[in-house]
């Protein structure tokens, strides 16, 4: 399989939210090279906190307290550092701070439910958050998403940008999932699956979930630089 | 080569508390020298608006801006007009900007350019413009309404926004 045909289509009627926004017409292939180029200077101030959806507000949100961790590497597994991780996510209660957000299902005064943080050294970014609900929509009758949390991710470059959703083990709602099951291949979807990470789980505070991204690079090869 | 790359999701229409941030959409302060407006309209494949759309320009040593559509549709950037750039071959590029689109029900991301209506040899001659089929390079092209650059995003249907493969 290509890269491509790893990815969702962009039409996939039993998600109906695509049916009028997919492009009817081929995508114009671009020669090899056009969209290699970095990433220009990210203007949003990211604060040391930003990490830590729970200490947003004078008190603590209600819900399962977690860390989300993982690293973020190219497709020959190096780090990328200084890669830009925003994340949001409903409450505890399947509930977005948004207006448009309709469920009936509590707010929670002390969660807005968006972080951001830059990857380490070693590629890896680091959330607390509290654990989201599952929640209905309108896609068909008894539509319900499973608990995720949403990832964009700004690399180096144009090519690795990415938006994408983290997925919780075990969650019987994924294979009823139309935005889930639009990945094409089994393996494709068991990658948006976060895994129980028992040794970063915090004894007497927090169970850790696990979830490593990994984003595309440059479409050339790189020239190697004359000494 | 092909290493298991993490598969798009779609940013789903609940993306406001996370990824819109002050000021995101001026890349350059109103007023500044150079500055200019581009607005435009997300529209989906019956015309109508799509308000729950996120736009990026990217255009290195320009900048970053990032903003969501209102309720009409509509986004605006503040920004100064990029210079040429070479392509890959070394050839030049016409000015443009890469101009990315999230929305609820586009499960990856879209790419697309804007390019300046007053650049009309540069666009003529731009390697990128050539590959489009004659017809639908206009969707390309900015127009300028009273000093104000429009740009209008179809994502389906009739005079469907060119869109490149990622």
């Amino acid at each position: 399989m290509s890269e491509d045909e790893r990815e969702p289509p962009y039409l996939y009627p039993d998600y109906v939210g695509t049916r009028l926004r997919a492009p009817a017409k081929p995508l114009v292939n671009l020669p090899e090279g056009f969209h290699d180029f970095p990433a220009p200077l990210f203007p949003r101030t990211i604060a040391e906190l930003d990490h830590d959806l729970t200490r947003r507000h004078a008190g603590e949100p209600i819900g399962e307290r977690i860390i989300v961790t993982g690293r973020v590497l190219d497709s020959d597994g190096r780090p990328l550092r200084k890669t830009i991780v925003e994340v949001w996510q409903a409450n505890a209660a399947g509930r977005y701070l948004d207006q448009d957000d309709q469920h009936p299902a509590p707010l929670d005064p002390n969660f807005t439910g968006a972080g951001r943080c830059l990857t380490d050294d070693d590629g890896e970014y680091r959330f607390i958050t509290i654990k989201p609900g599952a929640y209905p929509w309108k896609n068909h009758r008894n539509a319900w998403r499973p608990a995720h949390i949403h990832f964009s991710l700004l690399g180096g470059e144009f090519r690795s940008r990415l938006v994408t959703q983290m997925y919780f083990p075990g969650d019987p709602l994924m294979p009823r999932d139309p935005i889930m099951q639009s990945i094409p291949d089994q393996a494709g979807r068991e990658r948006l699956v976060s895994r129980f990470d028992p040794q970063t789980t915090v004894p007497e505070w927090a169970l850790a979930y696990r979830w490593d991204i990994v984003l595309r690079g440059r479409a050339a090869t790189p020239f190697e630089h004359e000494p | 080569m092909s290493g298991p790359l993490t598969p798009s999701q779609t940013v789903g229409p609940f993306f406001g508390v996370g990824l819109p941030f002050e000021k995101g959409e001026q890349i350059v302060a109103p007023g500044s020298a150079g500055a200019i407006r581009i607005e435009g309209q997300v529209l989906d494949g019956n015309g109508q608006p799509v308000p729950d759309a996120l736009l990026e320009i990217w255009q290195p040593g320009t900048g970053f801006g990032r903003a969501r559509t209102d309720s009409e549709g509509a986004f605006n950037f503040m920004t100064t007009k990029p210079g040429p750039t070479p392509a890959p071959d070394g050839r030049p590029q016409a000015p443009h900007f890469n101009v990315t689109i999230f929305a609820r029900g586009l499960l990856r991301h879209l790419l697309t350019r804007m390019y300046f209506p007053d650049e009309t040899d540069a666009n003529a001659r731009d390697p990128v413009l050539n590959l489009v089929e004659p017809a639908r390079r206009d969707t390309l092209i900015a127009k300028n309404c009273g000093g104000v650059l429009h740009f209008d995003v179809r994502l389906q249907g009739e005079r469907e926004t060119v869109f490149f493969a990622i």
